[in-house]
């Protein structure tokens, strides 16, 4: 029969262009330093980089036979190829819809499973396997600009944020303003900031280095500048920066935050000492002012 | 507050952006052209009575689809504008648009493109299509129809009104609060956002009542549900959507106008409003709205596949349980939308897992579509391009929202460029894609004369070119870690691809330029390009069984449908559906009525009234909406019959001319 | 209501074969009442959106008074029983206009108004007494959603009554015509429509807040 010959005739060529389509886009996706969420610096990212490559490989299966099979019958069946093995009136086969309905229901089946495992992994609230003592950094975004405050260290710091390499980082994250997305591409994955809530996220820098960060969310005219260096430095470096930052002598008073807060403007480095530990759930409870009896908010843990 | 102008002072005017005056200046100039046209050639009493005061499906349908044309080229300039800006802003350079400006395009760009280019795009093919597909006279309401189109009308001149009058909204498209509300955007954007939509989301409400009534109780005898086109079923289906989803965001606007003008807290920061509820309505209203957009296009690639392979389409059922199947599944995976607003994993995981379960219904349809050419014999017409075009074009797009429905690769992916480039690879690969197909395809049975193909195939190929170079530069850019709306950016590594994205941009200008020279040429050259069959592709539904354009009453006799490609059974059958000896009758049509032009225009009035607090402009504007409705009302001569003789005589001459007698 | 699949095939609107002028009627009245349904469907998600809201913030005082403080039960289920009362009062206007009695379909709807009319002014009351003791609607989320809500439904009365006005002067002026006929049959539906969504607010929004 014509159809299950041109299906074989098909195959082999599927089979070839698969592959190389495949080897191909590994390549180009993989290519380069300058990805960073393509060439992670910790172990969330460079998870959640994995997971990006085998579902794009998983969904090549049906993708790449997809695109071929519609250039290619377009091609063969073109109204002027003088030998068309016309079947006018071919409209229904049992064995294909079979095929095409549990296929993509397999591969669908696969990256859902996928999913599920994945996503609990990746949870951002999950606390990251590690020996070491966790450093915890309270974040508010603020109009536009980001404070990052050390409870522990009692320090705070506007658009830098420093932390020592192979240490969990547990960020809890809150606004003061309109929402926003707190992201470091190389490092983690990106949570919301929402006033009168609190997100939480956790991450390891792998190796040293200065990372970009930024608000992903559009928060208004600054957005753009919303941004902020993370850096991940040794364990000496991180006690001489949190020295310096805690002797500049700026307390994080009212008057201080007020000042920053009321500023609708992106702003440069900016240290201070003492940091106003409870700054951030001081902040939630503003907009909380009287907790609800039952906690409402898919945001809320 | 001044009494009569409300908020509006002469500040609000933007004399000194040039960039915006132009625009206007423009846009003045091609309306004062129109207007000058059609006085040289003394055609506004034909504009009048054929047109503005139509109740005629096929007459709304055209208007639709101009709206929807003239809509997405603004649309387009917002885009061109955004690409040119951010191909120059690498810091130090701010580039030309202050943030105060961009953040109003972008969103201007999304609120016009869905609401009022494919939308009416897809209603305008939905108005011309279905009663003819069904074999009806019209659709069931006839003047809810009109209204319908004017209402968006209405809503689009308000959102164009902006550009004039103070300033569009700075929130981007799915204006989330709190930046949306009053203590973050003072100013009148978001209010001409809210009422532009509220008042465009009613006529689409109602075109959703009108087109399921028409679909469920006007279906020519013997077109059970399961022989209908597919073009019908995924119209159907997209109904569904809208009469489900629509409500969810006339409420969710409803609430933050409240929010905005009353002080009410639903999602405001403090009196414990909860921002993620906005959040979560808008997108149990947004992702149906996707498929309310695509279904119809789906239709559109079902019927132009099987007409260009001369086959039938295959695994017709299938098909329509895969539509079905996406209509039931787009309400339950709204929460993709914003993995990132920290629910649990499970949550998330569902979600995610609902999501890549619609692909399998999406990726049954693409390999129908794909059997349908098996064993055909495929012409390479205009709209077949589009159609090829389409299923390499969304398939890619599909795998890349199968990506971000995985939460942890949408944790990085999540708001950057890959974004922005995945929902332009399935709404302009797919819908826009969709509407230039349907377009061309049934352009000669509105029009009663073809598009011209050289022109038409240079547009599609501008446009797919365009369209990768545009595009899958974006896709690179989020994995370099690029977020969308950004105004200017300090990584001189993303500039070399924002500049190639630019240039794909143009060169769909170049398509675009192409489409509309298209059109012009062939209404010049119309006589050449005259459709005297009314079957000018060898169709296979019911639409082609009647002249080009059709009669006001579509059939004179009304078909008997006995299988599911019904033209093409009767045309197998021999002959078609015309019997010389037929004995005509009179045919009932509804008269014209200005009712729904007035209601839709003094709408605008109620908008913009609502927009700068202009209180006495609102009462004037909803008491004169409330005349007109009672005029409506109270009208007794709203139907007018169509004697038998004058019947024949149509009948008779369309025979002739076609060849036939 | 017959389900779309049930149906083995639909009706051409305007089959030739039957004489048009007695035909047109009863299929307008078809349609339309399909219609109207559907878009009674609509409100239906309309309300469901709103009760939504309500559920998610009804208990977001933010320091404010609660409903077990703001509610007179009594008051409302006096609302209720008068809304209740209005909806037997139009049973007997579909009744009287079944039966082709001008008069009394006109004294019904009478009934019906002045009943639905007393309804908004209580609930006009209700609002105007909590705005007074401050619990406005922008006190906290709480008292938004209940406003909404509540407010939502008494406009929905609110265009009833006018439309119950025209209607009546529809009547008054033509009779009981097949338009008129099928216009009370559509309002009708709307009216006791109301009802149902107010039963829900009642239990879900008063006796649950009070209770």
């Amino acid at each position: 029969m014509s159809v299950i010959e041109s299906l074989r005739r098909a195959r082999s060529l599927l089979t070839r262009v698969g592959s190389a389509s495949m080897v191909l886009c590994l390549a180009l996706l993989a290519a380069g330093c300058r990805f960073p969420v393509l060439d992670p610096s910790g172990p969330v990212a460079a998870r959640e980089k994995q997971l990006i490559l085998i579902s794009t490989a998983l969904m090549l299966l049906v993708v790449v036979p997809v695109i071929v099979m519609a250039l290619l019958f377009a091609y063969l069946y073109r109204a002027s190829n003088k030998h068309p093995r016309s079947m006018p009136n071919w409209a229904h086969s049992n064995a294909i819809e079979a095929v095409v309905w549990i296929v993509p229901l397999l591969i669908v089946i696969a990256l859902g499973s996928l999913a599920w495992t994945s996503t609990h992994a990746l949870d951002p609230y999950r606390a990251l396997e590690h020996d070491g003592e966790t450093l915890e950094v309270d974040v508010v975004a603020l109009d536009w600009k980001w404070l990052f405050i050390y409870p522990k260290q009692n320090i705070a710091s506007v658009n830098e944020v420093v932390f020592p390499v192979d240490t969990p980082v547990h960020f809890n994250i809150t606004s003061d303003t309109v929402m926003n997305s707190f992201f470091i591409p190389g490092l983690a994955g990106q949570i919301y900031a929402m006033a009168g809530m609190r997100t939480e996220l956790s991450l390891i820098a792998s190796k040293p280095g200065t990372f970009g960060g930024m608000s992903a969310n559009y928060s208004g005219a600054g957005f753009s500048g919303m941004r902020f260096k993370a850096v991940a430095t040794s364990p000496d470096e991180f006690e001489a920066w949190t020295r310096e930052v805690a002797s500049s002598g700026r307390p994080l008073d009212a008057a201080a935050f007020d000042k920053l807060a009321d500023e609708k403007a992106n702003a440069p480095v900016i240290h201070y000492a003492p940091g106003n530990p409870n700054l951030l759930q001081s902040l939630i409870d503003k907009y909380r002012h009287t907790p609800p009896p039952k906690e409402t908010g898919p945001a809320e843990h | 507050m001044n009494p009569i102008f409300g908020k509006l002072t002469l500040e609000d005017i933007p004399y000194d952006q040039i960039v915006t005056m132009g625009a206007v200046g423009v846009a003045l100039l091609g309306a004062l052209g129109v207007a000058a046209a059609i006085t040289y050639y003394g055609r506004w009493r034909w504009l009048w009575s054929e047109y503005l005061t139509s109740v005629d499906h096929k007459k709304i349908g055209i208007m639709y689809i101009v709206l929807g044309l003239v809509m997405l080229l603004r649309g387009f300039a917002d885009a061109a504008m955004m690409r040119l800006q951010q191909s120059m802003s690498l810091a130090p350079n701010p580039g030309y648009l202050p943030p105060h400006h961009y953040d109003q395009i972008f969103s201007a760009h999304g609120v016009i493109m869905i609401f009022f280019a494919t939308m009416p795009l897809v209603v305008g093919l939905m108005n011309i299509v279905v009663p003819l597909q069904i074999g009806a006279r019209d659709v069931a309401f006839p003047f809810l129809n009109s209204l319908s189109f004017w209402l968006t009308f209405s809503g689009a001149m308000l959102v164009n009104a902006s550009l004039v009058f103070g300033e569009f909204a700075k929130t981007g498209w799915a204006a989330y609060p709190p930046l949306s509300e009053l203590a973050f955007s003072p100013d009148v954007g978001v209010d001409y956002y809210i009422w532009s939509l509220q008042i465009a989301g009613v006529g689409t409400l109602l075109t959703g009542v009108n087109f399921l009534t028409t679909i469920l109780r006007m279906r020519a005898p013997g077109m059970k549900m399961m022989r209908m086109p597919i073009f019908t079923w995924t119209t159907f289906c997209t109904n569904v959507l809208i009469v489900a989803a629509f409500p969810i965001l006339t409420a969710t606007l409803a609430l933050l106008g409240l929010d905005r003008y009353v002080g009410t807290h639903f999602f405001t920061n403090d009196g414990g409003g909860e921002q993620m509820m906005y959040v979560n309505l808008f997108w149990a209203w947004g992702h149906p709205e996707v498929y309310i957009l695509v279904l119809p296009a789906f239709g559109v690639f079902s019927e132009v596949v099987a007409t260009f392979s001369g086959k039938p389409l295959f695994g017709y059922k299938s098909l329509v349980w895969a539509t079905i199947a996406i209509t039931f599944f787009s309400f339950v995976v709204w929460l993709h939308h914003f993995f990132t607003m920290g629910a649990g994993a499970s949550v998330n995981a569902f979600f995610g897992i609902a999501t890549m379960i619609i692909a399998v219904p999406t990726g049954v349809k693409m390999f129908n579509w794909l059997f349908t050419m098996l064993g055909g014999r495929v012409r390479f017409s205009v709209p077949m391009l589009w159609t090829i075009g389409f299923l390499v074009t969304f398939t890619i797009g599909g795998m890349t929202g199968v990506l971000l429905a995985m939460p942890g690769a949408d944790f990085v992916l999540h708001n950057s460029l890959f974004l922005v480039a995945h929902f332009h690879n399935t709404i302009i690969g797919g819908v826009v894609f969709g509407m230039f197909a349907g377009l061309n395809y049934w352009f000669p049975k509105a029009m009663g004369f073809r598009l011209s193909e050289p022109l038409g195939k240079a547009s599609f190929w501008c446009w797919l070119i365009g369209f990768y170079i545009a595009f899958m530069p974006l896709y690179v850019l989020g994995f370099m870690g690029m977020t969308r709306r950004l105004n200017s950016y300090d990584n001189p590594d993303w500039q070399p691809w924002l500049v190639l994205a630019a240039f794909g941009a143009a060169i769909i200008a170049v398509g675009i330029a192409c489409s509309i020279l298209q059109i012009v040429y062939s209404f010049w050259k119309r006589d050449e390009l005259r459709d005297l069959t009314g079957d000018p592709w060898d169709g296979r539904t019911l639409e082609w069984a009647t002249s080009s354009p059709p009669p006001v009453y579509n059939f004179a006799e009304t078909p008997r449908v006995t299988e599911i490609d019904a033209w093409a059974s009767m045309k197998a059958e021999g002959g078609g559906m015309f019997v010389r000896s037929t004995p005509y009758y009179d045919i009932h049509m509804p008269r014209n009525t200005a009712a729904g032009f007035l209601i839709g225009i003094f709408s605008i009035g109620l908008g913009f009234g609502l927009v700068w607090y202009i209180w006495w402009m609102v009462a004037v504007s909803a008491v004169a909406m409330l005349a007109a409705l009672l005029y409506r009302l109270f009208q007794e001569d709203i139907a007018y019959v169509i004697p038998a003789a004058e019947v024949k005589d149509i009948e008779m001459r369309r025979l002739e001319e076609s060849g036939q007698s | 209501m017959t389900m779309p699949f049930d149906l083995p095939e639909a009706h051409s609107v305007h089959a030739p074969q039957h004489p048009p002028a007695a035909v047109d009627d009863a299929e307008l009245t078809e349609k339309t009442v399909f219609g109207f349904w559907l878009y009674l469907m609509s409100d239906v998600v309309l309300f469901a959106a709103l009760f939504a809201v309500y559920a998610v913030v009804g208990r977001s005082y933010a320091g404010g008074p609660t409903g077990r403080e703001l509610f007179d039960l009594w008051f409302v289920l006096a609302e209720t029983a008068v809304l209740l009362l209005s909806s037997v009062a139009f049973g007997f206007v579909t009744i009287a206009a079944h039966e082709d009695r001008r008069q009394a379909t006109l004294r019904w709807l009478g009934a019906t108004f002045a009943l639905g009319a007393l309804f908004i002014a209580m609930e006009a009351y209700e609002f105007h007494h909590l705005v007074a003791e401050g619990a406005g609607p922008s006190r906290s989320a709480f008292l938004s959603s209940y406003f909404a809500l509540v407010g939502t439904h008494g406009l929905h009365v609110l265009t009833g009554l006018v439309w119950m006005a025209v209607t009546a002067f529809h009547l008054a002026r033509d009779g009981l015509t097949a338009t008129v006929h099928r216009r009370l049959g559509l309002l009708g539906l709307f009216w006791h429509f109301l009802d149902v969504i107010w039963i829900v607010v009642f239990t879900h929004v008063y006796l649950t807040g009070v209770l």
